[in-house]
Formats: structure tokens, sequence, C-alpha cells
């Protein structure tokens, strides 16, 4: 079984665990992700794999609360087992020949972003990170991307924290001030992936956006993470999930996102209402 | 004296407006007396002609002979020397292609029902107290099976009953492969596909699920690594085929993979379900063959109203004769000759329709076969609110782009010999993998003559 080796608030709606799974932290490299269910009747959830340790056979996982599944997730505890826990999925990254790279993270995307600017920073790439918050109370794992990046920039929307702004203003700016670099790696929210992959287009600097479509087997068996890149279908699960941002048509995945609004709220409330009934 | 009927044993089934509302199986079974009736029809033709049509050649006449006489214990022993999945097989085989078609019985009347007697054994059998499988003594030999369908299943079966230690890698979290994520629970109940699975692991086989090969672990690490002597592949065909025509990722559109994996593996269709799916009251599906029926059987069963759309004839439909017939009882409309090409969209980004051209068929060529073309300018709309594809699969290729030396046909089917044997020494691979999406029995087949192969390759080696 998939046991909860630790369990640590990042703030208060992310949360970082340490799961015991031997087989995927051996084969487990940066970009990758894994697909889990909290229980038997549960759904399975794509979550990226955070960090791993190959020797003590440990994943971590960090994720945000944003609904039934994850809340589930979040009232479990140390000690306590996943039902399901597989991978690595996916591609790894793509490091090979960069050489100075900007990693530009919104939110929970930071977590997924992190593993990725340590691995380029480990392989000796110079790293610039820019990690967008809407708030001070949301930021994480500022330590981790302190340590591994070059250059650190930290924005918030209402400049309680690190610079007033969005992240593609900072984006701007590095450029502007005569960075150069030979990638932007991206992973947020669609839209902010959208406006950083308009920019860099404009800056001619080619561009990786982590995709985060809905998944079910993440094998490449249901067709329902596809998403069009370059007017050619791409299953996330496999083809991906990082692409070519210039070549994502991020409308259609904004709008697959929002397939199942509905059952996902309510799903959610009832599942908080669960929790309060056993509290 | 054999009984003269012409018409075979009805089997009982739930009423279609009722069964189109629930998803309990549809079919019901013969009773020991219709069963012992409908056997007493067969001749016991010397030259078994049934036995020809079937693809693993079971006994057939000396089966039924036995449920005539009411042994079926003696009727199952016979079944199981030549398949591994009687309950199974005996649901979902299209028999009226295979053993019913060459039965003499059909030449003046309708053939002996064989499917439903070998369905009706294997009920029986499974009824019956628990009897204790023996565990065959270990012969010291490990061979390792990726995928846990029919094919896989079989060739862990036969290999564990030789004395190997057998592990099963599936990348679900789910044993049963297409039986398990595919076919519908009102057509082959869940709990008939895990007694099997129960029956393999008391025999000993183990069943590692969450473990994508070529991810979690590589087919050489098995070999090398981790001590197996010997691997079958057989991961099947999931990799769900789209038109590439307009509208196609619009919300509300499902591969048929996907649409049944949420029902059958993940229980959408029940309310406390944690998956989702998006259901509206007017489906299209587009395709013919088993697996467009049983999206559209789900479908009305959400409440639907439901059109199949198919790009030829009605005599030209791959699925089996009784879906067929039963969607049709069901209140499913059926489009002919009716090949899309569009699907149009509401202002949200939502299904709003299907556009189709209508075709009709060509003058006959030169060898006789005429192909549906389209008729100019014959372009309709058909509203909807969901859409499913269901115009076919092929080979995933995760294990082919991670095993070395593992040769494949241009369309991803894996290249083996008729026993099963790839490029690669030790791996052998069959079921859907190797020839595209087929049936339940042939991949059953495949996985037993591989399952010898294996053995004696292990024993030689
Ligand atoms: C490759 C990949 C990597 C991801 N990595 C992370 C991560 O490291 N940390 C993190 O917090 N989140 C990550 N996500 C997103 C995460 O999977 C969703 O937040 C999670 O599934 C929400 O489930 P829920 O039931 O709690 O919320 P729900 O209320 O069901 O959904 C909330 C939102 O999550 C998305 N979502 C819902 N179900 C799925 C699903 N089965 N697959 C994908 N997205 C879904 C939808 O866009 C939805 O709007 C990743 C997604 C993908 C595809
Ligand atoms: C909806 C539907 C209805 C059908 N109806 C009928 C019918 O009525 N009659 C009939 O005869 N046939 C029917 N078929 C076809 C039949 O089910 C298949 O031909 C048969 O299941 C093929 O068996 P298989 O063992 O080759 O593969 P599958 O049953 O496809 O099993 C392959 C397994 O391998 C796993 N796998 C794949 N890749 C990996 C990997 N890398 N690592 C680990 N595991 C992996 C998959 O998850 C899956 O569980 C139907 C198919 C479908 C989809
Ligand atoms: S999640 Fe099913 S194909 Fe990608």
């Amino acid at each position: 079984m998939f046991e909860i080796l630790e369990k640590k608030s990042l703030n208060p709606t992310v949360t970082l665990m340490r799961i015991n799974a031997p087989k995927v932290a051996k084969k487990a490299l940066p970009g990758q992700f894994i697909i889990l269910r909290t229980d038997s009747e549960g759904e399975r959830i794509p979550l990226t794999i955070a960090d791993y340790d190959r020797e003590s056979g440990s994943v971590s996982i960090i994720f945000q609360i944003v609904g039934a599944t994850t809340e589930k997730l979040n009232h479990l505890n140390e000690g306590d087992c996943l039902q399901d826990f597989v991978g690595p999925l996916g591609r790894a990254t793509e490091t090979e020949g960069l050489k100075k790279v900007a990693v530009v993270g919104g939110g929970v995307g930071c977590a997924i972003a992190y593993p990725v600017a340590k691995r380029l920073h480990e392989l000796g790439v110079e790293v610039h990170t820019i990690a967008g918050f809407r708030n001070k109370d949301l930021v994480i794992l500022e330590d981790e991307f302190k340590a591994a990046s070059g250059k650190f920039v930290l924005m918030s929307d209402d400049g309680s924290t690190g610079e007033k702004g969005l992240v593609t203003d900072a984006l701007k700016k590095l450029v502007e001030s005569g960075e150069k670099y030979d990638r932007v790696i991206t992973i947020g929210p669609l839209i902010m992936m959208k406006f950083v992959c308009q920019l860099t287009k404009q800056y001619e600097i080619p561009t990786v956006a982590s995709m985060n479509p809905i998944m079910i087997d993440g094998t490449g068996m249901c067709g329902g993470c596809r998403l069009t890149v370059g007017g050619q279908t791409k299953f996330a699960c496999v083809d991906g999930p990082e692409f070519d941002g210039h070549l994502i048509d991020f409308d259609e995945a904004m709008a697959r996102g929002a397939m199942y609004r509905d059952f996902e709220r309510k799903a959610h409330e009832d599942a908080c209402n669960l929790f309060k009934g056993v509290e | 004296m054999p009984n003269m009927s012409l018409k075979r044993n009805e089997m009982p089934v739930q009423a279609p407006d009722v069964r189109n509302r629930n998803f309990q199986e549809v079919a019901l079974g013969y009773t020991e007396e219709q069963a012992i009736d409908e056997a007493k029809r067969c001749l016991g033709c010397k030259n078994k002609p049934c036995s020809t049509g079937c693809p693993v050649q079971i006994d057939i006449p000396a089966f039924i002979a036995q449920v005539a006489e009411g042994n079926f214990a003696e009727a199952y022993k016979i079944i199981t020397k030549s398949s591994s999945l009687p309950a199974v097989c005996g649901r979902v085989c299209p028999q009226e292609t295979q053993c019913e078609s060459k039965c003499v019985r059909g030449k003046k009347g309708e053939p002996v029902a064989i499917g439903r007697l070998e369905r009706f054994v294997a009920d029986w059998h499974n009824s019956q107290s628990e009897v204790s499988v023996e565990k065959p003594v270990p012969n010291g030999h490990r061979a390792a099976i990726i995928g846990s369908g029919p094919s896989g299943l079989a060739c862990a079966g036969d290999l564990a009953k030789k004395g190997y230690d057998v592990t099963v890698f599936e990348a679900l979290h789910v044993a049963g492969g297409v039986l398990s994520y595919g076919i519908p629970e009102f057509r082959l109940p869940k709990s008939i596909v895990q007694k099997e699975i129960e029956g393999l692991k008391a025999l000993g086989v183990k069943v590692e699920t969450n473990t994508v090969v070529g991810r979690t672990v590589s087919v050489d690490e098995l070999m090398n690594e981790e001590g197996f002597e010997s691997v079958f592949i057989g991961s099947g065909a999931g990799l769900p085929r789209f038109m590439n025509i307009p509208g196609e990722n619009l919300n509300g559109v499902y591969s048929a993979n996907e649409f049944l994996t949420r029902i059958n593996l993940m229980k959408a269709y029940k309310d406390n379900s944690s998956t989702p799916i998006k259901a509206g009251t007017r489906a299209v599906i587009v395709g013919g063959g088993n697996v467009a029926m049983d999206a559209a059987r789900c479908a009305k069963r959400l409440g639907a109203d439901v059109t199949i759309v198919y790009r030829r004839t009605e005599k030209e439909l791959p699925a089996r004769a009784e879906e067929v017939e039963h969607a049709k009882e069901e209140g499913i409309v059926f489009k002919f000759l009716t090949n899309p090409t569009e699907i149009t969209s509401t202002e949200k980004g939502w299904v709003k329709g299907i556009i189709c051209q209508q075709m009709k068929l060509s003058e006959p060529d030169a060898s006789g076969r005429a192909k549906p073309v389209p008729i100019e300018g014959a372009l309709f709309e058909i509203e909807a609110d969901y859409v499913i594809m269901a115009i076919g699969t092929s080979p995933n290729p995760l294990i082919k782009s991670t095993t070395e030396g593992l040769d494949t046909q241009k369309w991803g089917g894996i290249i083996a010999d008729e026993d099963g044997l790839t490029s690669k020494t030790g791996v052998y691979a069959g079921g859907d993998a190797v020839t595209g999406a087929a049936t339940v029995i042939l991949a059953m087949g495949a996985g037993k003559k591989a399952a010898a192969a294996m053995d004696e390759y292990m024993q030689n080696k």
C-alpha cells in the first residue's frame, strides 16, 4: 500500500505529502506525474511528482485543495494509505542543450515548476524563476526556489509580497533588461500560460507550457486529455504534459477544462459537508 | 431421440423498456430444463462442423452431450480443456459467425444455441460451492504477463497450471482489460470477470495493478533485473481513433473508450460516483461495432434519446447480431449510409449537433462489392448534446517505444509468429496488441498458444 510518510501544510490551501511508492520513485523524472485514488470508490486524479527519493523509495506531491478529491486527500494523515498510486506518467522535461532558462510559475503551478527548476539547476543551467501568487498567504516554496535559481522574482496580484503585478510584467522586464533565455518554461493557470506564450512569441523565445487537462487513465486509452497543438490532436498524458507553448490552442483547453464545473462544485460541497459532519 | 424443434429455446431476458433504464444484466440465462432441452437439439455430428468454427476448437458436441444428460460438471471440464473464460465467451462471442454458423441444424431452422449452453454450463459451475483448487507444484521458473485482458489472463492461467511463478502487470487499478473497462455490466457482469481473476490468484498468479510497463518498469528490466525468463505482451489495442473532422474536441465529444471507462470502470452511472459524466438527453454515436452498441446502450440507460450513425448498410454492421437486436428493442435509432462531416458548436463551446453526409451504394465493382459513396449535396444535421466516437482503436505505442528490438507493423501491431513469438527472444505477444481490435476468444486463444510456446522456451533454455 501507498503509505503517507509525511504531511505538511504549505499554505492554507496547499499541502505537501511524501508517499511510500518505491517503484515510482525508482523511475521518476522531473516533469512527470502520477495518478492516485484516495479510496476504492475514488476518482483518479493526476498530480505532478514534486520530488522523489530513490533510496528511501518515496515520492512527494504538492496539491491545492480545489475540489472533492483533493479535499478528501487533505483529510488523510501520516500513516494512512492511498488506494492507488501509479506512475511515473508522461514525458520528462527535456533539458538537453539548455544553458539559461526562465521558469515562470503561477499559484500551485509553482509546485509543478519547482522540480523542473531544481533539475535544471543541478544540471548547471542558469535558472531565473518568476513565481506569481494572488497574495502573500498563498506563497509556496519560496526558499526552495531561491536555492535553485540564480534570480528569483516574486510577484503578487495585490502587492502584499514581492512586486505587485503579473508574471508577464516581470518576464517582460527581465527580457527588456537584456536577459537572453534559450527557453521559457511556464506552468500555472491556463490564462496565465496563454499570456506568457503570447509574450514570448513576440520575443521569439522557445517556450514550453505544462498542460493540466482532465485525465482518467493517463495511459493514452481514453483521449479525454486531448488538446490541439499546431492543428493536431495530442494526448497530454502520453505526448505531454509539456508542449510547445506557441502552438497550443489555449482557448480550446480552457473550454475543455470547464466541462464538469457543475458536477465538481456540487461534489466539493458534498465532501465539505461530509467532513463537517465528522469533525 | 433428439429434440427436432426447428426453433431454439429462447433465453429469458429483461423486458426492453425495463432494462433500458437499468445497468443489470439483460440476458438471464437458461434454466436447467431449458438447457437440457436445447442440448437435445444437437445431433452429435461425428465430423463436428461446429468445432471447426470455434477459434479455440472446443469439443462442442461432447460438452453438449453431457448437458443433455444433466452432467454439467463433466460438460464444464470439456469446455475448459480448450477455453479459459467460458462464462465470458458464452456471453460475448459472435457465435453466429463462428460455431453456430456451421451447425447442421441451422440449415433448416435455427442452429443449436451453443453460446447460451456454454454460458449455462459456466454459470452452473460458478454457482457451485467453492471447489478447493490445488496449487500446482512450483517448477522454479518465472514469467511476466503485461496486461490483464483475456489474452493475458489465459496465458497466466495456463502457465500457472504448469507450475510457473506468474505475475500479471496491469496499468489500471482493476484487472480484466476491456472486460472490466469496456464491456458494460448489463452485458458482462463485473462479478464474473472478478471471479475469473480470483480463480487465477487461487492458482498462485500475482496481479500487480497500477503498473504501466514502459513507464513504471520496462520489458528489459523485467527480464534483466527482475528475473522473469519470459514475457507475454497482451496490452490490447486501447488507443482511440478520431475522425479528424471539425468540432471533435468540443465539450461533449467523447471517445467510446472515455465514455465507457467513466461508466464501467469508474461507475459514473451510480448516483454517488466521484467520477463525473456529462450525459445530456440527445446522444449520437458514430460507428457500428460492439463498441458503438455498448456506448449507445449505456447512453440510453443514462436517459438519452440515442441515434447510431453508420457509414455502410445494416448488413455490414460488425457488431454481434444479438447486440444489434437488443439495441433496436431498447429504442435506439439507426441511421445507415450516414457519414459525419462536422460537429457543430453552441456559443459556449458545447456540442450542438452533428452534420452528416448521406451516402448511397455505388454500382458493384469488379469483385461484386458495392461501396458507400456520397450523394452530392445531401447533408443534414442531427441535433445532439453529446457525441461518442466509436470508430476503432489501435495498439498503444508505449511498449514499442520503450522496448528495444521489438518490431511492429506500421499501424502499431506487434509482429508475432503463429506461437506468439516476437522479434525479441523470450518475448511473446498476442491478442489485440498483435491483431488490432478483434475478439475475446481470439485474444484468449492467442494467450493460450503463447503459454505453450513460453513453456517450451523456458524448459529448453
Ligand atoms: C498532468 C497534471 C499534473 C497536475 N499536477 C498538479 C499538482 O502538482 N498539484 C495540483 O494541485 N494540481 C495538479 N493538477 C491538477 C489536479 O489534477 C486537479 O486539481 C485535481 O484533479 C482536482 O480534483 P478535485 O476532485 O479536488 O477537484 P474538482 O472539483 O474535481 O476539479 C477542480 C478542477 O480540477 C480539474 N480537474 C478535475 N478532475 C480532474 C482530473 N481527473 N484530471 C485533471 N484535472 C482535473 C478541473 O479543471 C477542475 O476545474 C495536475 C493536473 C494534471 C493533468
Ligand atoms: C466496448 C467493447 C465491447 C466489446 N465487445 C466484444 C464482444 O461482444 N465480443 C468479443 O468477442 N469482443 C468484444 N470486444 C473486443 C474484445 O474485448 C477485445 O478483443 C479483447 O478484450 C482483447 O483482449 P486483449 O487481452 O488483447 O486486450 P485488452 O482486453 O484490451 O486488455 C489489455 C490490458 O492491458 C493493459 N495495458 C495496456 N498497456 C499496458 C502497459 N503498458 N502496462 C500494463 N498494462 C497495460 C490495459 O490496461 C488492459 O487492461 C469489445 C471491445 C470493446 C472495447
Ligand atoms: S488521460 Fe486518458 S488518454 Fe490521456
